[in-house]
């Protein structure tokens, strides 16, 4: 028996698009020996999920492997029958997705789940399958393992669902786990308790892993080695600490880099000037569910307010609200004086067009069958009244203040943007009616760290240049750390803290701030140890005590 | 959400179902008593005399208020009885019983016979998506859709009654003939309505898969290694069933509905023969009963469909 598992030469895959087939990977070699995790990053658009199910003998449909070896501890996969890879799929090398809820069959229990691979494979029987499952569940420290898999993956958490599909790829006991941005999905508490677990499972069945994310922070914590990928190429690969410690490539330097972004300085302003927007005890609900619960948030013009919570926090209920897209139950909203209308259709279009909010999912939040002229054109027709070529020259104004060509995407569709020029464009529409107030929705959390420093650059620009004011919506603390002013921290739909970022950043912090702000992943690879150490002495002391 | 949730949503569906039932009950009555002209003049003709005239609407019961006559009507209905026809003056129920029995009857044959096919072969296209198979089998039911169905009919009797002489081409039944000999007789009809109904059920069925297989799950279930087949039985199948339940239940509705023409041609003893003499003859209470029977069958089938895609739903059988 080999000391290498995983043996990748060459590799090419392409992509079909409009009628031609397009490199994606571009001839990267992999190598994995037993028991070994190696660490896969890059941006979106990188190949890292293409390359990881390479791995599998897989491709996305529309791809296909069109060159190179992909040796698995003997067995060449690339171009391997169907029913050769079936065979090992699921039991030798398995796979745990990005999202647990989607990736999970809504029709099923989760334990039936579990046993389908070793059942169907002819490894276990359906009863030893359930109670391999219970000691896996245990193992991995999901609640109540005992019943926890009798449960639909509607019922349960997201943070347990990740690690039911951790424990699920684990059933056969397979030879490599290709895990694929498990924790992206997840808040940072919630990733910490997922991390340990998929760590320590892994190394208990001395399980060999390719783990693939955009987050360095994660991958120095899981990873021996790390390999950086850039537009289907490898930029370099090192040993973990040697990688964090001394990257070698300008490219590799750069996304180290990112973290330290700072705004620039603001000059002071009048203490007693109005603020722009008052939050007043506001309490809200969708049906019997209470989402907000008596939050009064202040907010002076020309500043950043940064909104940090878990998701279900009621951060976005708190967007709408003050957009007049769900009614609060008490409390009211304040703009500049003038109290506001709770419900948003009844809200003057004068004043509405102060209020402008960017959402997190660019995608959807623009619509696909419009050119980019007709989408940004709306609000000054419809906000300002422009019209004809008084409406196109302001197109192209707009265009140009947030950095992208007029002659190039004016005429354009969304679907022929990339996902930052798609959150460009939405940053016009929004500045389009004039606002002075615009609520940003988790803008950045979906693009990768390169992008959205771009995007947290312009928008820096744009405040110090039309004299905005934002209300930043957020659960990534880097982001708050560099842009805000004043920083509100939700649970639960309270205010658990709030006050200026020096205040909020500098101890002693409430123990929930201290919870999150701890949570954040750093890139000292005996981060996670020491972290989980501490916290389990705490606890110990807590309970000696 | 607790189990209550589910329950609700069912009474509530139900409700609305009996509510749709009775505007429909209102409207058939409405729009018979506002056809022109008396229907005692109309049934008689201009020559009759007053005495028979007042005779006729004694005897069918003309002279009471509208209102108490829907309430009557509606009573009997629901018993199952619909009154006594015009033309021939004997009870409909007697007159439609056993028709109605026949037409429910060949709709069910039909709908034993499409149903699992369509659900079959609409999976098996799915899962040879983009092959021969594939195509040859939406090509073939959609030229089957494309006919009109006596058109269908009467090629299914040249070709298995005229030509191969396997299967009559009346299916004349009547109360005394066996099951088997009834399955023999109706074969035909039953084929006809088959060719009719498969191609939207298996072409639902075909549509409504594939629009799950990009999904993640599924994908999840090839990274298992689970074989194709039951990717697509297991997997994939379970997570489509209220948009094939729903195409079925409007499909099986027009078996019920829209046989008229399929038993003319075969000359076969169901409802659809009764309307057409009614609907000739002028017998309007007849028309009202058969109207009745058919809407509340269209009615209840879409209801059934709706609960059974609730139940079908994991999120709301299984709450939080």
């Amino acid at each position: 028996m080999s000391d290498t598992l995983l043996d990748m030469k060459n590799v090419m895959i392409e992509g079909r698009s409009d009628r031609q087939w397009k490199p994606i990977i571009k001839g990267v070699d992999l190598s994995l020996k037993r028991g070994e995790i190696l660490g896969l990053i890059g941006e979106s658009g990188a190949g890292k999920s293409t390359l990881g199910l390479a791995a599998m003998g897989y491709t996305k449909g529309g791809c296909r492997i069109s060159g190179g070896s992909i040796n698995f501890d003997g067995i060449e996969l690339a171009g391997a029958s169907n029913e050769a890879l079936r065979q090992l799929r699921g039991k030798r090398i398995a796979y745990v997705a990005q999202s647990a809820a989607s990736a999970f069959n809504p029709a099923f229990k989760l334990i039936n789940q579990f046993g389908e691979a070793p059942v169907q494979h002819g490894v276990l029987s359906k009863a030893q399958a359930q109670s391999d499952a219970i000691e896996l569940y245990r193992k991995i420290r999901l609640p109540n393992p005992e019943t926890i898999g009798f449960r639909y993956p509607h019922q349960v958490s997201g943070g347990q669902l990740q690690r039911a599909m951790t424990a699920m790829a684990m059933a056969c006991r397979p030879d490599l786990i290709i895990f694929d941005e498990p924790t992206t999905a997840l808040d940072v508490t919630t990733q910490i308790e997922v991390l340990a677990a998929i760590r320590d499972i892994v190394r208990e069945y001395n399980t060999a892993a390719i783990y693939i994310t955009h987050d360095l922070a994660v991958v120095a914590q899981m990873a021996d080695h790390i390999k950086v990928l850039l537009r289907g190429e490898e930029v370099e690969q090192a040993p973990a600490r040697e990688m964090l410690s001394n990257p070698q490539e300008d490219y590799t330097k750069s996304l180290w880099a990112v973290r330290e972004f700072r705004r620039a300085p603001r000059p002071p302003r009048d203490v007693n000037e109005t603020p722009l927007l008052v939050v007043e005890n506001v309490s809200a609900a969708y049906g019997p569910v209470k989402v907000l619960n008596d939050v009064s948030v202040t907010i002076k013009r020309g500043s950043t307010v940064a909104i940090v919570g878990e998701s279900g926090s009621g951060k976005s209920t708190l967007a709408r609200v003050i957009m007049g897209l769900l009614p609060p139950s008490k409390g009211g909203i304040v703009y500049d004086g003038t109290a506001l209308e709770g419900v948003g259709s009844k809200r003057k279009r004068g004043l509405k067009r102060h209020i402008q909010m960017i959402h997190q999912m660019a995608d959807t939040a623009l619509n696909p069958k419009q050119r980019i002229k007709d989408i940004i054109g709306r609000p000054l027709d419809f906000f300002i009244g422009l019209k004809g070529a008084a409406k196109d020259a302001r197109i192209r104004e707009l265009l140009t203040l947030i950095e992208l060509d007029p002659d190039e995407f004016m005429h354009r569709y969304p679907s022929e943007l990339s996902g930052g020029q798609k959150q460009r464009i939405c940053i016009a529409r929004a500045l389009a009616a004039e606002p002075t107030f615009i609520i940003c929705d988790e803008v950045t959390s979906a693009l990768d760290q390169l992008v959205a420093e771009g995007i947290l650059r312009l928008l820096d620009r744009l405040q110090r240049e039309l004299d905005l004011t934002y209300m930043f919506i957020t659960h990534d603390i880097a982001t708050v750390r560099s842009i805000a002013d004043e920083v509100v921290v939700m649970q639960h739909g309270v205010i658990v803290e709030q006050g200026t970022n020096d205040d909020i950043f500098t101890p002693p912090h409430a123990p929930y701030t201290e919870l999150l702000l701890s949570s954040v992943p750093e890139m000292d690879p005996d981060w996670l140890s020491n972290l989980l150490a501490e916290r389990a002495e705490e606890s110990a002391q807590a309970s000696l005590t | 959400m607790n189990m209550n949730s589910i329950q609700s949503i069912i009474l509530k569906r139900l409700f609305s179902g009996l509510l749709t039932l009775w505007i429909v009950t209102v409207i058939i009555f409405a729009a018979i008593e506002l056809l022109p002209g008396d229907i005692a003049t109309e049934k008689l003709g201009q020559a009759a005399t007053p005495e028979s005239l007042a005779a006729f609407r004694e005897k069918f019961d003309l002279n009471r208020p509208v209102v108490e006559r829907y309430i009557s009507w509606l009573g009997g209905a629901v018993t199952g009885d619909f009154g006594i026809s015009l033309s021939n003056q004997r009870p409909i129920s007697e007159l439609i019983g056993q028709r109605t029995a026949n037409t429910f009857f060949l709709a069910g044959y039909a709908a034993s016979i499409a149903v699992p096919i369509a659900v079959i072969s609409g999976m098996m296209a799915a899962l040879y998506n983009g092959s021969v198979f594939d195509r040859v089998l939406s090509g073939t039911t959609l030229a089957a859709i494309s006919f009109p169905e006596f058109f269908i009919a009467y090629i299914l009797i040249l070709v298995f009654s005229v030509g191969l002489g396997w299967f009559p081409s009346l299916a004349n039944v009547d109360v005394d003939t066996s099951l088997g000999e009834r399955l023999y007789k109706t074969f035909l009809p039953a084929m006809t309505l088959t060719l009719i109904v498969l191609a939207y059920m298996m072409r639902m069925t075909r549509a409504a898969i594939l629009n799950l297989l990009a999904l993640p799950y599924i994908e999840m279930a090839h990274l298992k290694g689970i074989k194709r087949w039951r990717v697509i039985a297991v997997h994939a199948l379970p997570n489509a069933l209220a948009p094939i339940i729903n195409v079925i239940a409007l499909n099986l509705a027009y078996l019920i509905v829209g046989v008229v023409l399929v038993e003319v041609v075969f000359v076969y003893p169901g409802l659809g023969q009764v309307l057409v003499d009614a609907v000739s003859n002028r017998d309007v209470t007849v028309v009202q009963a058969a109207c009745l029977i058919f809407a509340a069958t269209y009615i209840l089938l879409n209801l059934l469909a709706d609960i059974l895609s609730i139940i079908a739903n994991p999120r709301l059988l299984h709450p939080r």
